[in-house]
């Protein structure tokens, strides 16, 4: 029974972490109608910004909180030099811009921080764990992630229902031409969200950091995760970015935790074992495939 | 045909296709024997290339598993090799039949999505291949596999490299001749035409969905073809030839190239592999060691090519009549 | 008349002509990985790499040699096109590096079999090649991947540990590395998981489990960043100091900086250490510490060992190359002084050596660093030398 809440804590925690890093892109994606790979991009700038910054003010706290403007000065000139240009177009064009892009950020890094990785380490006051129930101890830094990824889920949620601003990505999820319109200044506006989206990116990536490591590429390996995920929500839709990524982080949980159990209950073990791995990693794309079959615009996703 | 000739782009076309026709005798009477190895892959890449532009150029699907089809074409060879099959009668017909397959069944179940949705969920079901391949314990997984080249008895003989280029050059000149039919066939016309408006094409009574399926096979079909060729070339066949780069390289050269024209997707091929060998010494000679740095350089290229080289290098040539 | 006129420029043309000829250089191809995340491996070789050649003083058997990098970008296919390059353009005479398992076996035979080419691998030893793949233009100076495991499970199995929890990344060399440690470590297996490749960032599922099974050790292979990344993990968790970890490939001196005090303690196996007593070993460090202010890492101790190797087999046939058999004899005979220590070539040309414990401890300046504690085995023949057919 605490293993089972173990594990479910776990795919919680790995959900929310995906959660900001999906919140961003569909953000853009939703208001901007922008394919933007570079998200991973930001993903790693933020992480490897925050080693600095880290570095500097010799607090992860401290360091943390400046990545956070940093990154969204970051997000406003890649906007300003690059994406403006690419609203118009279609998202061929798009992908290959920011394909380019990811290219760029990469050799940026190794040339600014070198080719090794660098490691941010858990702040010494989250460095312990806590016990959730009697003898079942769980790491606090990941209860750190969870509470980061919740109040961004709520803080989300309020801007999105409550304010001027939710108004108008909702309006542009739905129809761009209408908040034209409105009279709004668009370009503020897109500047604006691909500004946030950039700092929740970074906020994922320095976030992960302690756990994982800082590396060049780092942000390409869970990209395709992250649109997996507003795939499934549905593009554009936030309340579908939390959901989905809830979803995938259970089912990853799920095919590493208990599926080599429940296979060998009718394969042999070697086959289990090896066969395991293959399903779970594969998991996620039958899912995603499921649910476009279903549901040709995803879960939560505007109908066409 | 004689006035395709006069225009620049005539003239441009004839030369590549001329150059490339002769090039084991060239690179044979300079000592250049590794130019015939790109060569060989530049060709490989072009047949590629051309049938993802059926229906990412022509159709306007934005395929983003396309490598997928190297990978059918290249374990269809690897996997009947190793299981003692090695004559390329039975391996080709069964890795392009596959090939052609897996996309029939991807097509039906992709084609009702729209815009980013298509998009990823091909790229789902090419990575859905991709683990499987790295899951593939007998057949090396992601080690991947060292096969011997398929076996045309008597009439061929691809060790050969000079053979086995013609071989692959006369694919090419087959899949542009066929690609050229297909654009200019009713078919392709509704292909073309369901891009700018599906409602329109749908609304004229063409079935657009089952054109697209079809469009979708065949583009499937001729990839197939090249993942057979590509693992002759290498003799080698591994996880990594349906990698999602992979992908993304195939939409990068087609692009490159000049998207939805016929030569455009040979012009791109050319121009990333001449880009991908001449960067880095370009780079060294400005400064040495810069040279691994190329990719910082190739990055923004990308972007200026999709902010303002809308039509490729097809558009060089001037705009196209008719 | 013509012979007069020809007479002096053909004797000048010999004259200029043969010096220009003994001086040709020797030419050894690098490939390995420049860029992306798995730059900094490749960096230590070359590193390592460019001190043997100054250590040697640039000559080979009295010949210059240059040594020509290629970056295989991580891709079994760019590997294989780059070593193509090396061999028919640029008409290398050896071609060494090859980290990854699968880009060596991409590029294994357009290097040996069409360039007829002497390949050496400083890294990447799959079984095939050990096995019924093995070539005579084939030579390793690593190791064939099940063996560093073997060291580490007979280690295990002496120590009397008598249960382990077994982990690593779900792709060809991960398995060749849990295949490794079972073959000789005889307890009971508590549970093995393999982790998704490359793309897994979290341990938190398997971690869980591992804390359900209660073993007396866990074995783990995550080499270069998923190293930094499950030592992180395994230190949060709080299974430090409850369950001991053992480990292959996954603490070394690229990542130790990054896994910084939390890999104190942690032992793994090793056929090098830095530490090992020999002079060739002694020199190779110091100078190599003094050059780059850290400790060199096993990738480019086995890079050193390949130019090396290479060399004295040039220097015993005082640098002429042009006798393909007599070449690969001389390299047969591993006539020079490893910084591993001396060891023999087996049938299938990778090396009969010896495997080491080692632990993670702090150096007089106060540096993380890797120690000799024990010796594993000795004179170890990979199991899979049986199945080539070279004597």
């Amino acid at each position: 029974m605490d293993y089972l809440l173990l594990q479910v804590l776990n795919g919680v925690q790995l959900g929310l972490l995906m959660f900001l890093l999906a919140a961003g892109l569909t953000l853009t994606f939703g208001i901007m109608d922008l394919v933007n790979l570079a998200h991973g991009s930001l993903y790693m700038m933020g992480a490897y910004i925050a080693w600095t910054l880290i570095g500097w003010t010799d607090s992860f706290v401290l360091g943390a909180i400046l990545t956070l403007p940093a990154t969204f000065l970051l997000g406003i000139v890649v906007e300003a030099v690059v994406m403006r240009r690419l609203y118009a177009r279609d998202h061929l064009d798009q992908v290959l811009a920011t394909f380019g892009l990811i290219l760029f950020f990469n050799e940026l890094v190794r040339v600014i921080w070198g080719p090794a990785g660098k490691s941010i380490s858990v702040p010494q006051f989250l460095s312990h764990t806590v016990d959730i129930l009697p003898g079942v101890p769980y790491p606090a830094y990941r209860f750190a992630i969870i509470a980061v990824g919740a109040v961004v889920a709520v803080l989300l949620a309020w801007l999105v229902a409550r304010t001027r601003v939710g108004m108008l990505i909702r309006a542009g999820a739905s129809n761009r031409r209408m908040i034209a319109a409105l009279g709004v200044n668009i370009e503020l506006l897109f500047s604006l969200v691909f500004g946030l989206g950039a700092v929740f990116a970074a906020l994922a990536g320095l976030m992960a950091a302690p756990l994982t490591s800082v590396k060049i590429g780092m942000g390409d390996d869970i990209l395709i995760l992250a649109f997996v995920i507003i795939v499934i929500g549905g593009i554009g839709s936030i309340k579908g970015a939390f959901v989905a990524a809830m979803v995938v982080g259970q089912i990853d949980i799920v095919g590493r935790a208990f599926l080599p159990d429940f296979l060998k209950t009718f394969m042999s073990n070697a086959a289990a074992s090896s066969a395991a791995p293959a399903i779970s990693q594969v998991l996620v794309y039958v899912v995603m495939a499921g649910v476009l079959i279903w549901r040709p615009t995803g879960l939560f996703g505007q109908r066409t | 045909m004689m006035a395709a000739f006069r225009t620049p782009r005539g003239l441009a076309t004839v030369a590549i296709l001329l150059v490339l026709a002769v090039l084991p005798l060239l690179t044979q009477a300079f000592d250049q024997r590794y130019l015939l190895s790109i060569g060989t892959r530049i060709v490989i890449w072009a047949i590629a290339a051309v049938s993802l532009n059926m229906i990412l150029g022509y159709g306007g699907l934005v395929s983003f598993g396309h490598a997928v089809f190297f990978g059918i074409g290249g374990y269809a060879v690897g996997i009947l090799d190793a299981h003692g099959v090695s004559s390329g009668w039975i391996q080709w017909p069964v890795g392009v039949a596959m090939a052609a397959l897996w996309a029939a069944l991807v097509g039906a179940l992709s084609l009702r999505t729209r815009g980013v949705y298509f998009i990823m969920i091909t790229l789902a079901f090419a990575q859905l291949l991709y683990y499987v391949g790295v899951g593939l314990e007998a057949y090396g997984a992601d080690d991947g596999l060292n096969i011997s080249r398929s076996r045309f008895a008597g009439l061929i003989d691809m060790r050969d490299k000079a053979s086995f280029y013609w071989l692959c050059f006369v694919l090419l000149c087959g899949t542009l001749w066929f690609c050229s039919r297909f654009a200019n066939a009713r078919f392709g016309f509704v292909i073309r035409g369901a891009k700018s408006n599906d409602l329109r094409m749908t609304a004229l009574g063409f079935p657009v969905f089952r054109y697209r399926l079809a469009a979708f096979t065949i583009s499937g079909a001729f990839g197939g073809l090249a993942g057979i060729l590509l693992a002759n070339e290498g003799a080698y066949i591994s996880p990594a030839m349906m990698s999602w780069v992979k992908s993304g390289d195939l939409i990068v050269i087609v692009v490159l190239g000049g998207m939805g024209t016929l030569f455009g997707p040979l012009y791109g091929t050319i121009a990333f592999f001449v880009l991908e060998e001449s960067l880095p010494p370009v780079l060294n000679l400005v400064q040495k060691g810069w040279g691994e740095y190329w990719q910082i350089v190739f990055g923004p290229m990308l972007v200026l090519i999709a902010l303002y080289a809308r039509g490729g290098i097809d558009s060089l040539f001037g705009r196209r009549h008719g | 008349m013509k012979i007069r006129l020809f007479g002096p420029t053909t004797i000048m043309a010999l004259a200029l002509g043969l010096p220009a000829m003994a001086q040709s250089p020797i030419k050894i191809g690098f490939v390995s990985t420049f860029s992306g995340p798995q730059a900094a491996i490749g960096e230590d070789m070359r590193r390592s790499a460019e001190l043997a050649k100054e250590h040697l003083g640039g000559k080979m058997g009295g010949k210059p040699f240059e040594i020509v990098y290629e970056d295989d970008t991580f891709k079994p296919d760019v590997g294989k096109q780059k070593s193509e390059k090396l061999v028919q353009q640029d008409k290398v005479n050896f071609v060494t590096g090859y980290i990854w398992s699968n880009v060596l076996l991409a590029s294994l035979k357009t290097v040996t079999d069409e360039g007829d080419t002497i390949l050496v691998s400083a890294n990447a030893g799959p079984s095939q090649i050990a096995g019924e793949l093995c070539n005579k233009n084939f030579f390793s100076t690593s190791w064939n991947n099940d063996q560093t495991p073997m060291a580490m499970g007979e280690y295990l199995q002496k120590k009397g540990v008598k249960s382990l929890y077994l982990m690593a990344p779900n792709y060809a060399a991960g398995k060749d590395m849990m295949a490794g440690v079972k073959r000789t470590f005889k307890g009971e297996i508590k549970g093995e998981d393999y982790t998704k490749w490359p793309d897994q960032l979290d341990f938190s599922a398997e971690l869980a489990k591992i804390r359900a099974a209660k073993p007396e050790g866990i074995f783990i292979f995550y080499p270069g960043a998923h190293g930094v990344q499950f030592l992180t993990q395994y230190a949060a968790s709080g299974l430090k100091g409850q369950v001991p970890l053992y480990q292959v490939f996954s603490i070394d001196a690229i990542t130790l900086p990054q896994q910084k005090d939390l890999a104190l303690g942690i032992l793994g196996a090793q056929e090098w250490v830095n530490d090992l007593p020999n002079d060739a070993n002694k020199k190779y460090v110091a100078d190599f510490k003094k050059k780059h202010g850290t400790y060199p890492s096993f990738y480019g101790a086995q890079s050193y060992d390949a130019i090396m190797l290479i060399a004295s087999a040039a220097e015993a046939l005082k640098g002429d190359l042009s006798n393909k058999d007599k070449v690969r004899a001389e390299m047969k005979k591993a006539n020079f002084k490893s910084v591993r220590g001396d060891f023999k070539f087996g049938n299938n040309n990778f090396p009969i050596e010896n495997f080491y414990i080692q632990d993670t401890v702090k150096d007089a300046a106060g540096m993380l660093t890797l120690k000799t504690v024990a010796t594993a085995v000795t004179a170890a023949v990979d199991p899979y030398a049986s199945k080539c057919p070279m004597k």
